[in-house]
């Protein structure tokens, strides 16, 4: 295992993670006070909207689970779903295992705790640039642009939140659904993809019709990926798949240099 | 002040946490089949667009579920098109609400 020098030395590359940190942190405020807005809207109080900030820290999740609440979802269902949902992080950190194996397994413990698609997206495009890990820099873009920005905005989401006594009055209960479908294009990069959310989406429809909306968004959720595998990987198109260089690509700011990488790229990176 | 969702947090964190860690900790284990993979992929399009379309085409009416068509859809569709078009989330979410507030203040929704 030879190290090898990166295109980029230090200084630079960490002056390019602030350039395309400013823009996450500021995707990470609006949206985690959206989220305690919905959250409270749903009926969470501000310790239960933080809980889900801190201890959880997943967007989608999150307001995924305010849906799941709202609708009366049990919670086996909730969890079932926020494992599902939630099960693309694996792609993510086996992406940064081989830059980060070297680190103490505390540390990468607790670095995978603050492992989001944003943290993901910043990390790996810094380290690619860099050629090697920067343990400053995915402090960087997980914690002080994503997790520390998100659970503050969470706070004061929620508690503003409670002092707008009828929130649909000013649209505000839209901001679920048009959040969600927001989220939903975001994660589309190809025909699987496509087909998997227009099946999901109608399949939830009839299916909450028939035998309610909690039953509905769990059928839709589980069918509409099997849907989306019936389209042959020729005919997928697939643009960016989840855990590469090219999706990490997807958050990077406007005007940033595209490159793709295959999925395999990030398992040469082995001089961490 | 409610705490009960607290304990849904703590299971949701229990979930999620292996796979932000395990590969992390524990390198090969990851290793799933390929088509595993692939679901996976797919499970996050599938479950926002089911939240989405639920939760704007779904309404409760005494006890029931019934088909609702309303200006939730545009504000919804607008959204969607802003998104894949200028890549802006909140430019969605500002086009949704202010299209929802204005139709509602003239009586309209």
């Amino acid at each position: 295992m030879t190290p090898r020098p990166g295109p980029v030395d230090l200084p630079a590359a960490r002056r390019r993670l602030w350039q395309e940190s400013a823009g996450i942190a500021v995707s990470a405020t609006g949206f985690g006070f959206v989220y305690g807005l919905a959250a409270r809207g749903a009926g969470f109080s501000p310790i239960e909207a933080m809980a889900m900030s801190v201890i959880v820290f997943a967007g989608a999740a999150q307001f995924a689970a305010v849906g799941y609440v709202a609708s009366g979802l049990a919670w086996p269902g909730v969890i079932l779903l926020t494992a599902l949902l939630n099960a693309r992080h694996l792609l993510y950190s086996a992406a940064l295992a081989p830059w980060l194996r070297d680190r103490p397994v505390g540390q990468r413990a607790v670095m995978a705790h603050v492992l989001t698609d944003e943290a993901f997206a910043l990390s790996i495009a810094h380290f690619k640039r860099l050629g090697r890990a920067d343990d400053r820099g995915y402090w960087i873009g997980a914690v002080v642009v994503t997790f520390i920005p998100w659970n503050l905005a969470t706070l004061a989401g929620v508690a503003l939140g409670g002092q707008i006594e009828d929130p649909s009055r000013y649209g505000l209960d839209v901001v679920f659904p048009a959040a969600m479908a927001g989220l939903c294009v975001g994660l589309i990069s190809g025909r699987r993809e496509l087909v998997a959310a227009a099946v999901g989406g109608t399949v939830g429809v009839l299916v909450s019709l028939a035998l309610g909306t909690g039953v509905g968004i769990i059928a839709g959720g589980v069918l509409g990926p099997l849907a989306g595998l019936l389209v042959p990987a020729a005919a997928a198109h697939e643009e960016a798949p989840l855990g590469t260089a090219a999706s990490a690509e997807r958050y990077a700011e406007t005007g940033a240099p595209h490159e793709t990488f295959d999925r395999d790229d990030s398992n040469r990176a082995d001089d961490g | 002040m409610a705490s009960e969702l607290v304990l849904l947090a703590l299971l949701m964190g229990a979930v999620t946490y292996p796979s932000r860690a395990l590969p992390l900790l524990a390198p090969g284990i990851e290793r799933l089949p390929g088509w595993a993979l692939d679901y996976l992929q797919l499970v996050g399009p599938a479950v926002l667009a089911a939240l989405a379309a639920v939760n704007v085409m779904v309404v409760t009416v005494d006890g029931g579920q019934a088909f609702h068509v309303g200006v939730e859809w545009l504000a919804v569709i607008g959204a969607i098109v802003l998104m894949a078009w200028r890549r802006n989330l909140f430019l969605g979410l500002a086009f949704g609400v202010v299209l929802v507030a204005v139709a509602r203040a003239f009586g309209l929704a």
